[in-house]
């Protein structure tokens, strides 16, 4: 088994105007999801909003204000999954609830 | 390939059963098991390397399952394993240039000097792309096995894109010198044959099988002595490949028993109208031109689009197909394609109205990237000036 980060990326203007109707759904998917998927799933959480994100960079010593790389599509949350190979991280990732994005799927680095 | 835990050894095996095969063959005549003759030599060439050097040990990736080696005689696994391999080639995960040339490298066993001149890059570059690959698979966990029942349409239908985009690579060369690049075309076709015994129910696999041979039986009388562009309507139909094309008949009557028909299919049904026709004044344009619209339907795409609109101008004549083109020119993805002015010029020129079909030549001129059809077109051109 190998794990693998599932790396959800939307579009946080649509989502901050979505109707209630729309947020609701897409907590009850990632309810559905955590328990179809209980035990691939290591670890997940959401984020915060890019707005309340903070970027250092050590080499420089400077701390700014925002997101390391501004896009309209951004890092909203993630699952730590295990899974046999990439396919079969896929398909559990083909199960992830997205509002307009979509997700990436990387493999852990092993260090042997 | 499964024997060998290492991508980097299996391609060294399956080199290496490409040329005992060549010397073999020569001597003793072409087996009649080819696919099964290579593996179990690819196979058997795997075990050596195992002993001699215990590669495996060296970096085991996850490219396999551990299993017991199967024996090289077992005959049914030997499909397996090239089936396995090329989806592993062609796994969605992978870039389509990665998908092609590990293609080309691990089914063909063209040598990596030899895929980078298909790719016309240089060596290092294709080396690098080609490691660039295969890390991937070991690092990201493509599996190395046949795809599930259920898997197996969507991974086919990713190993058909490749071959075919191979196929035309080769049947017209998007940049260079030559019309036709034999290598690629020879490639596709062989490729396109071990799909086809690997999954011999699929219908697209037969669809693209049968519209290789129909295009590729025209060969011959597609260039002129000096290498000049020959059109379907001019070629010497007498030099037509006619054992390509019963088998390519045959193919296309049993994928059109599938309902809806695939798009390779119904490509292949249009390139059998062509090849049954005597000549290009018998050709059956109504019957074309109903292919295409079925066509539209299941792989609606501005190229369709336009092919069909030439036909329709053979079928009813020049100035209908012009209003069937007139649509297409604020086509984006028609853009910068030469078709589209070239088909437009040669209604026009049939209509009369020189000055604009002169026009639309020197936009096709312009546009096109193959030195043959640039050729081509500047003859058309220049028969055309007042």
């Amino acid at each position: 088994m190998s794990q693998y980060l599932i790396l959800i990326y939307d579009d946080e203007q649509a989502w901050a105007e979505a109707k209630p109707s729309d947020t609701g759904k897409m907590m009850e998917g990632h309810q559905a999801f955590q328990a179809k998927h209980q035990s691939a799933i290591v670890g997940g959480n959401a984020l915060e909003p890019t707005a309340t994100a903070t970027t250092v960079r050590p080499n420089s010593d400077t701390v700014t204000d925002g997101p390391f790389a501004e896009t309209k599509e951004a890092l909203g949350g993630y699952y730590l999954i295990e899974a046999a190979d990439l396919d079969a991280a896929i398909a559990i990732a083909k199960d992830v609830p997205v509002f307009t994005g979509g997700l990436e799927v990387r493999p852990i680095m092993v260090f042997n | 390939m499964r024997v060998t835990r290492d991508l980097d050894a299996a391609e060294e095996c399956v080199q290496d059963a490409y040329a005992a095969a060549l010397t073999t063959w020569g001597e003793r005549g072409v087996p009649a098991n080819t696919g099964a003759w290579l593996t179990t030599v690819a196979r058997r060439r795997a075990l050596d390397l195992l002993r001699r050097e215990a590669l495996w040990r060296r970096n085991a990736p996850l490219l396999v399952e551990d299993e017991a080696v199967a024996s090289p005689s077992d005959p049914a696994e030997i499909p397996d394993d090239r089936l396995r391999l090329i989806c592993t080639c062609c796994h969605p995960a992978l870039s389509t240039d990665a998908q092609v040339a590990l293609t080309l490298r691990l089914l063909c066993g063209l040598g990596t000097n030899e895929v980078a001149r298909a790719f016309l890059v240089s060596e290092s570059t294709m080396a690098a792309r080609l490691t660039r690959a295969k890390k991937k698979i070991a690092s990201a966990g493509i599996a190395y096995r046949v795809p599930s029942a259920a898997e197996l349409p969507d991974r086919v239908d990713a190993v058909l894109s490749v071959l075919h985009l191979l196929f035309t690579a080769g049947h017209t060369a998007p940049s260079g010198a030559d019309l036709v690049r034999r290598d690629l075309v020879e490639r596709a076709l062989q490729l396109a044959r071990m799909l086809r015994t690997l999954v011999p129910e699929n219908a697209d696999v037969a669809g693209l099988l049968a519209l290789i041979l129909l295009t590729d039986a025209r060969r011959a009388s597609r260039t002129d002595a000096s290498g000049g562009l020959v059109l379907l309507a001019e070629q010497d139909r007498s030099q037509w490949d006619r054992a390509e094309i019963a088998e390519g008949v045959g193919l296309v009557r049993e994928a059109l028993r599938r309902r809806p028909p695939g798009r390779f299919a119904l490509q292949a049904a249009i390139a059998a109208v062509h090849a049954e026709a005597p000549n290009w004044h018998a050709t059956d344009w109504s019957e074309v031109v109903a292919l295409y619209d079925v066509l539209l339907q299941v792989w609606p795409s501005p190229v369709v689009a336009l092919n069909r609109a030439v036909a329709v101008g053979f079928a009813r004549g020049p100035e209908a197909g012009l209003a069937a083109l007139a649509p297409l020119a604020a086509e984006p993805q028609l853009a910068a394609y030469a078709y589209l002015a070239s088909a437009r010029a040669q209604f026009l020129q049939q209509l009369g109205r020189d000055e604009e079909a002169r026009l639309a030549f020197t936009e096709a001129i312009v546009l096109t990237e193959n030195d043959v059809e640039r050729e081509f077109l500047t003859r058309k051109l220049e028969a055309l000036q007042p």
